[in-house]
């Protein structure tokens, strides 16, 4: 401590200046070791506040959806986690085309991990007819637009069905590939989801395994 | 890491701050007990901030969401409860480390010349503190709150000419309403606080630059010159003091005497504090109102309306007035009156330690008509109670005319000339 | 006058009661780490008082959670329309009718174990009897002219308060001794009475459920500041060592 800068002739109390400086330095790092866990633990309340409330948690929660009334060729769109989410109900024409243009495709194996485990296939979807994405452009985040019955091929052809997004141009198809030489990187992402029956599909969490 | 500092030194003077101010500022060896409540009242300080901006994160100011965003911040928000509780255990705790503080002022006569400006800055930033606290009791919005806000906003009306008007326009509204609550939201959280902490920091500049009064009232700063170098101390005290004094044996540095000192002080009273925060929060509804978990109902008064444990001296002082205005006249007399305490008492021993035996009395009259005025603002009224507050507020207004009148030749002990060993 | 005083000693108690001054309330026999006791409470609460009061300060899920209530249990016993179990806590009975009915609209509930605290709830669920000059046809010696039917008459049965004749001074005097059930509840007396401290014992959670997991950190709190407390203080000895 350099303002303690005592005489040494006035050494009436210190006599023992060496043990008091290591009792002293053992004690000064005891003390701020200590109040160090202490600064950490009060920290510790107002760090966890910013944790999502439990209305962010009940705002954000999973969704269950009945897609009984979806016609083939549909695209019905629901919110999820202030998210827009698609459920298209394809068709078997759509599914063929599906493998016609694979060399357009950015990333059309899914190697990229937009997409939970089970989506990691052609058809980008745990059952072929049902396919689900969450309909935010990979580029900036605008919301495509759904073009079929020959509504895309403008923009790609001899594909009939896709995703267009305008504000940029990018392109998906209808398992929410993006083409290439596109400003979007990515394939559209596929949110968790589980089937609880036929009709009946949780958006938002997968099931868990047995 | 010395290159750094020198390069940050050159262009603002940190380091001669910090030493200035916190590392070689002469501390007087005996100051005791008493002198810790000035840095707990800054950590109080420090806490009320921080923890009053994480409130505003959540809190809604508005009158139809205000007092649900309270319960969502204690019940939805992880921990959100932990900080409302450090919040309100933190506006009683200014208040009683607030009242200690001014207390040993009175005792050590720490308000006289030359610390009059010291005394008024403090006396500043308490009212600021009071029209803070007052503000912070309406945003939760409960019964309290607003039959709170209604009492003492409507004592403006006793205004003449203008009190009717002005009470209008103090709420925004022709009576209590969101409108109020919104002003008095901005008013807490970013208006006054700013003023407090300017308040704050002009009382240490303040201070600084007189020197820290002591229990025994001896001055530690003694004229350049007049003292040999045995009898001059030790310790490094930054030049700012000693180029203009010779600082005498009877101080120690303020880091790390002090600080470790204060540190000491500070460790009981946040087991103190923790305690009342995580067991007893609502002290048995002093630091926490019960009728003020319902929420404001204009068309619904409380049986019992009283303000938070910390105004209720004055409160008391307030209804011991039969008339209106003589009764909002007497209760900011009582806080104009200790503004004046420097001029009040023309004595020129400061501690009690050497005054006279009926200056104690005073004092520690002064004390327990205070806490009693406290009890009689704060509990529902009855018949012996209006002629006990009326009493106990003449005794309260006695304790200032008693000092005026006997400290002009009062019987004082000889002052030694240096801290008694 | 002695008879005159002994006449008013043994009416002012009743006067007293009837005019809701300073009643004598019962301990409320309740305590918040006895869950089975708070899920019984809740259960209660669900079917007896949520069909008029909210408590919609609080979701049902936080009080599944602390109530150790599985999501699904809690959904088929305490929730009966088919809100989500992140839902508040809110009443059956709609906003604009529940004054219209009742005179007053039914207070939300949440809070009342912090404005009435515990004491008063017990003692208020306890004291409703038998009052044909009363909409409802009963009044309670808690709350007087209380605007709240007995609710848990089912479970009670209607208590009427009861006199005694008693000779003083020759004279025959009727002595109030406190109220009776007529019996015709589900429930014994003492079986009542627990039913009701579960249900204030829920409320008293409900109005802080963080209540018991601040005793649990405080303490740790303090033993830290103990702690802590030991090191400043000998570092402070240390550096005073110097200081006479």
């Amino acid at each position: 401590m350099s303002n303690v800068s005592v005489d040494a002739t006035e050494s009436a109390h210190n006599d023992n200046q060496p043990e008091n400086n290591t009792r002293r330095r053992f004690l000064t790092v005891a003390t701020s070791v200590v109040g160090g866990v202490g600064v950490v633990g009060a920290a510790v309340p107002f760090i966890a506040s910013w944790n999502p409330s439990a209305k962010a948690k009940a705002a954000g929660a999973d969704i269950e959806v009945d897609i009984s009334g979806i016609e083939p060729g549909q695209l019905v769109r629901v919110m999820w986690r202030s998210k827009p989410v698609w459920i298209v109900r394809r068709t078997p024409e759509i599914l063929e085309e599906l493998g016609g243009h694979e060399d357009q495709l950015k990333d059309p194996n899914s190697e990229a991990e937009q997409q939970p485990t089970f989506a990691q296939n052609r058809f980008r979807s745990m059952k072929e007819e049902y396919l689900i994405l969450v309909g935010i452009c990979t580029h900036l985040g605008c919301s495509p637009q759904h073009l079929k019955d020959g509504a895309f091929e403008e923009y790609v052809e001899g594909v009939p069905d896709g995703f267009f997004c305008p504000c940029h141009g990018s392109k998906f198809d209808m398992a929410g590939r993006v083409f290439e030489n596109v400003p979007a990187p990515l394939n559209l992402v596929v949110p968790p989801y589980q089937f609880v029956d036929d009709t009946t599909v949780i958006i938002g969490s997968e099931a868990e395994v047995a | 890491m010395n290159g750094f500092l020198g390069w940050i030194e050159e262009r603002i003077p940190l380091m001669r701050v910090a030493n200035m101010h916190a590392i070689q500022y002469p501390a007087p060896r005996n100051m005791n007990f008493w002198y810790v409540f000035g840095f707990l009242a800054t950590i109080v300080l420090v806490n009320q901030i921080v923890t009053g901006i994480w409130l505003t994160m959540n809190f809604v100011p508005t009158s139809e969401g205000a007092f649900a965003s309270v319960e969502y911040i204690m019940r939805e928000i992880d921990y959100g409860w932990v900080i409302r509780y450090m919040h309100s255990t933190g506006a009683s705790a200014f208040f009683i480390v607030v009242y200690m503080h001014m207390f040993r002022g009175m005792i050590y006569g720490s308000y006289q010349k030359p610390r009059e400006l010291l005394w008024v800055f403090g006396m500043f930033i308490y009212l600021a503190l009071m029209a803070e606290a007052f503000m912070g009791y309406v945003l939760p919005w409960g019964q309290m709150s607003y039959w709170g806000a209604q009492v003492i906003v409507s004592l403006f009306s006793a205004i003449p000419v203008i009190g009717p008007d002005l009470v209008i326009w103090i709420q925004g509204d022709y009576v209590i309403s969101g409108a109020t609550l919104s002003r008095f939201f901005a008013l807490h959280v970013i208006a006054l606080p700013l003023v407090i902490v300017i308040l704050v920091f002009l009382h240490i500049i303040a201070l600084h630059e007189v020197g820290s009064n002591n229990p025994d009232g001896v001055a530690i700063k003694h004229k350049k010159g007049s003292l040999p170098e045995s009898e001059k101390t030790k310790y490094e005290i930054h030049e700012y003091y000693t180029s203009k004094y010779d600082i005498a044996d009877d101080v120690l540095p303020f880091f790390p005497h002090i600080v470790l000192k204060d540190l000491v002080a500070f460790c009981i009273f946040l087991a103190a504090f923790t305690y009342i925060m995580f067991f007893a929060p609502e002290m048995g509804g002093k630091f926490l109102e019960h009728p003020n978990f319902e929420i404001a109902n204009p068309l619904k008064t409380p049986e019992h309306i009283f303000p938070v444990w910390y105004f209720t001296p004055f409160y008391a002082i307030l209804k011991a007035v039969p008339d209106k205005l003589f009764g909002v006249l007497a209760m900011f007399g009582a806080i104009a009156a200790l503004f004046a305490l420097p001029w009040v008492d023309r004595g020129r021993v400061k501690s009690w330690r050497y005054r006279c035996g009926l200056h104690k009395v005073n004092l520690i009259v002064f004390a327990i008509v205070f806490i009693f005025l406290g009890y009689l603002g704060g509990t529902p009224q009855e018949n012996w109670k209006i002629i006990a507050s009326q009493v106990a507020t003449v005794m309260y207004f006695g304790f200032f005319v008693a000092l005026f009148l006997y400290s002009k030749n009062e019987n004082t002990k000889p002052v030694p000339e240096r801290i008694p060993k | 006058m002695k008879k005159l005083m002994c006449f008013l000693a043994f009416f002012l108690p009743g006067v007293a009661l009837a005019a809701g001054g300073n009643v004598h309330l019962d301990k409320a026999p309740i305590d918040l780490s006895d869950k089975a006791s708070l899920q019984r409470g809740a259960q209660l609460f669900m079917n007896y008082c949520l069909g008029c009061h909210s408590m919609k300060y609080q979701r049902y899920q936080r009080s599944f959670q602390d109530l150790g209530i599985p999501d699904e249990l809690g959904q088929e016993y305490l929730q009966f329309t088919g809100e989500k179990v992140t839902d508040y806590i809110t009443r059956a009975m709609p906003e604009e009718a529940a004054a219209g009915w009742f005179g007053a609209a039914p207070p939300d509930l949440t809070l009342v174990s912090r404005v009435r605290g515990e004491d008063w709830i017990y003692t208020y669920l306890r004291s409703f009897y038998a009052d044909d000059s009363r909409p409802f046809g009963v009044n309670n010696t808690v709350f007087p002219e209380v605007g709240m039917p007995h609710v848990l008459q089912p479970l009670q049965g209607t208590p009427t308060r009861t006199y005694e004749e008693q000779m003083v001074d020759g004279e025959m005097v009727k002595r109030y001794v406190g109220l009776k059930s007529d019996g015709k509840g589900s429930m014994s007396p003492d079986e009542y009475d627990q039913a009701v401290a579960d249900i204030v014992n829920f409320l008293e959670y409900s109005g802080e459920p963080s209540k018991l997991e601040s005793h649990k950190i405080g303490k740790w709190v303090l033993i830290f500041i103990a702690v802590l407390f030991v090191f400043v203080y000998l570092l402070k000895k240390e550096y005073w060592r110097e200081v006479h």
